[in-house]
């Protein structure tokens, strides 16, 4: 373990080998940008000789983080390679819950699972659930006080992407404070006031597990249905999915739509907040909610990076990344490259492609509940240009997550101006 | 210019006269053809830009490629024996006349 986090506030005054990006608390501060305008000018593709987490490359430019992705031959998902601290995917203990899905393996094992879940979050079922997202968002939009502060972030954004969490895998909404807590501990890094120790989450993780075991065995006794865990059940592909890759299966979806839905709400009004000129586009035109989706989902990152173990020797700018190597391709970098995408660190809701963004990833690990997620956020935009709210004012710098996994925001105090 | 018709899932035709050297992914996108994305700008890497190639062309764009094409088109929903990704497809003289048919949503 490396003893001390970098003092990160001056981005030059590191010499370059000793710049490491893996400090969660650089996230939380907000204060990663100018280290990574920086690696991407002088060493774009930069390896880190010691860090908290060991030694590891970090890949920072837009076209090169898309090369690397869709290279699924030369770096593997497998042995916890996605995140830096493995023992989030693995556990840390010998009675630990593994995480590891599909976004954790490589072909042929992640295919055939992939596929498997893949009907639960396709186009086709995901309007099934637009309807209930709208009234659900209607309502709590209507409740929201105006001219007061409140959390946006408790208010807004976590009960609506805990309401489609529970629709998508049938929960019960009065107990939504449970799949919040099993999120936090899912996505949790020890000292960050939920996870108190890799060795307490095990433990979490393995109560977790119990409960979505529970689930599947009543859902099996019941007709099917078109929730998730009812498809899991009766899926006759899934008859044999085991118990591990069952439930490291729905614990990804319910990481992987939760926070990252959550913060893109978030984000969202934080950008239009300093931005007021596209908040006014906006609202002189709603129907630029298409390329406002994807714009909120490119300029928040709700994923900082996704990792990967080189297979082989890998050349990249000059460099050689070597088997067994762990490289960390950083979205959050990548999205603000000027080479790949013009005023790259502007909000604009109206840009030409603002589609082509790396936030949901590339290649065959593309974030599979992308629609799902972009079909959320547009309802919420949608509804929240039917109110004619003049501005949602910010009243405070927004209070980050400790992470080098997820770029969260944990609480922002808002006003609604009618 | 070979000449491109785009059909939607509901059956809607575009028809787009497209520079040669051009993918047909980004021939659909500078042409404002609904039903296809191309998030990944023609790497693919994304699969937004799944299309049915019509019968009577597959010969001649060629089924899709396996080393880099396969991996992912696999993975789409409604894969076919036609599937191909647009931005792998190469507009040439020799395609003057292809229809390509989207599916109900890119995914
Ligand atoms: C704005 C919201 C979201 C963002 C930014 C996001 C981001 C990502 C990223 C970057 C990956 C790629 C992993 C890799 O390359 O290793 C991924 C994969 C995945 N995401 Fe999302 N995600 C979002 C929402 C969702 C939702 C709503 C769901 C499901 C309900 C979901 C489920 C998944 C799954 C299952 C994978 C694994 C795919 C695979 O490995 O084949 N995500 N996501
Ligand atoms: S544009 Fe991404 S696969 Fe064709």
């Amino acid at each position: 373990m490396a003893t001390q986090a970098l003092d990160t506030s001056d981005p030059y005054a590191i010499p370059l080998d000793k710049i490491d990006v893996s400090d969660p608390g650089m996230y939380q501060r907000d204060e990663h940008w100018g280290l990574f305008k920086r690696l991407r000018e002088e060493d774009p593709v930069h390896y880190c000789a010691d860090s908290a987490y060991g030694p590891y490359w970090s890949i920072t430019k837009y076209h090169d983080i898309l090369e690397a992705d869709s290279n699924f031959k030369a770096f593997s998902s497998d042995h916890g390679a996605i995140a830096l601290d493995s023992e989030r995917i693995t556990g840390a203990t010998e009675d630990a819950t593994s995480i590891a899905s599909f976004i954790s393996m490589d072909p042929p094992k992640h295919d055939v699972q992939r596929k498997i879940v893949t009907p639960a979050v396709a186009p086709s079922n995901i309007a099934r659930l637009e309807g209930l997202m709208r009234e659900r968002t209607k309502r709590i939009l209507d409740s929201v006080p105006i001219g007061e502060d409140f959390d946006w972030v408790s208010t807004v954004s976590i009960e609506l992407t805990l309401m489609m969490l529970a629709n998508l895998i049938d929960y019960p909404l009065e107990e939504r404070a449970q799949l919040k807590n099993w999120s936090d501990i899912i996505s949790g890094t020890p000292g960050d006031g939920v996870v108190e120790s890799w060795e307490q989450r095990d433990r979490e993780l393995k109560i977790m597990a119990g409960a979505f075991l529970e689930m599947r065995e009543k859902r099996r006794a019941e007709e099917p249905k078109s929730d998730l865990i009812s498809m899991l059940a009766h899926s006759p592909f899934a008859q044999d999915m085991s118990m591990v890759d069952y439930v490291a299966n729905v614990t990804t979806l319910i990481v992987g739509g939760n926070d990252t839905t959550r913060n893109s709400m978030s984000g969202g009004v934080l950008a239009f907040h300093e931005n007021p000129g596209e908040w006014a586009k906006f609202k002189a035109n709603p129907d630029l909610v298409d390329s406002l989706v994807p714009e909120t989902i490119r300029y928040q990152t709700p994923v900082l990076f996704m990792g990967r173990l080189a297979t082989q020797d890998v050349e990249m700018r000059g460099k050689i990344i070597r088997k067994g190597d762990k490289i960390a391709m950083w979205y959050i970098s990548g999205n603000r490259d000027e080479e790949a995408i013009e005023n790259a660190d502007s909000f604009i809701i109206d840009r030409e492609r603002p589609r082509q963004h790396l936030s949901f990833g590339f290649g065959i690990h593309r974030c599979l509940g992308n629609r799902l997620a972009e079909m959320q956020l547009r309802v919420l935009w949608e509804e929240v240009a039917k109110k004619d709210w003049n501005h949602i004012e910010v009243l405070a710098p927004p209070t980050r997550s400790y992470s080098n996994n997820l770029r969260g925001i944990d609480a922002m105090p808002v006003r609604i101006h009618a | 210019m070979p000449k491109v018709t785009y059909i939607e899932a509901d059956g809607t035709e575009h028809v787009v006269d497209a520079p040669e050297g051009i993918s047909a992914m980004e021939a659909a996108l500078t042409n404002d053809v609904p039903g296809i994305d191309g998030d990944c700008g023609g790497q693919a890497a994304c699969a937004t830009c799944h299309v049915f190639v019509d019968p009577d062309w597959i010969e001649r764009t060629g089924h899709a490629d396996s080393e880099v094409e396969l991996p992912m088109i696999e993975l789409s929903e409604g894969v076919q024996d036609n599937s191909r990704l647009a931005c792998q497809i190469k507009l040439t003289a020799a395609l003057d006349g292809l229809i390509l048919r989207m599916p109900e949503a890119q995914f």
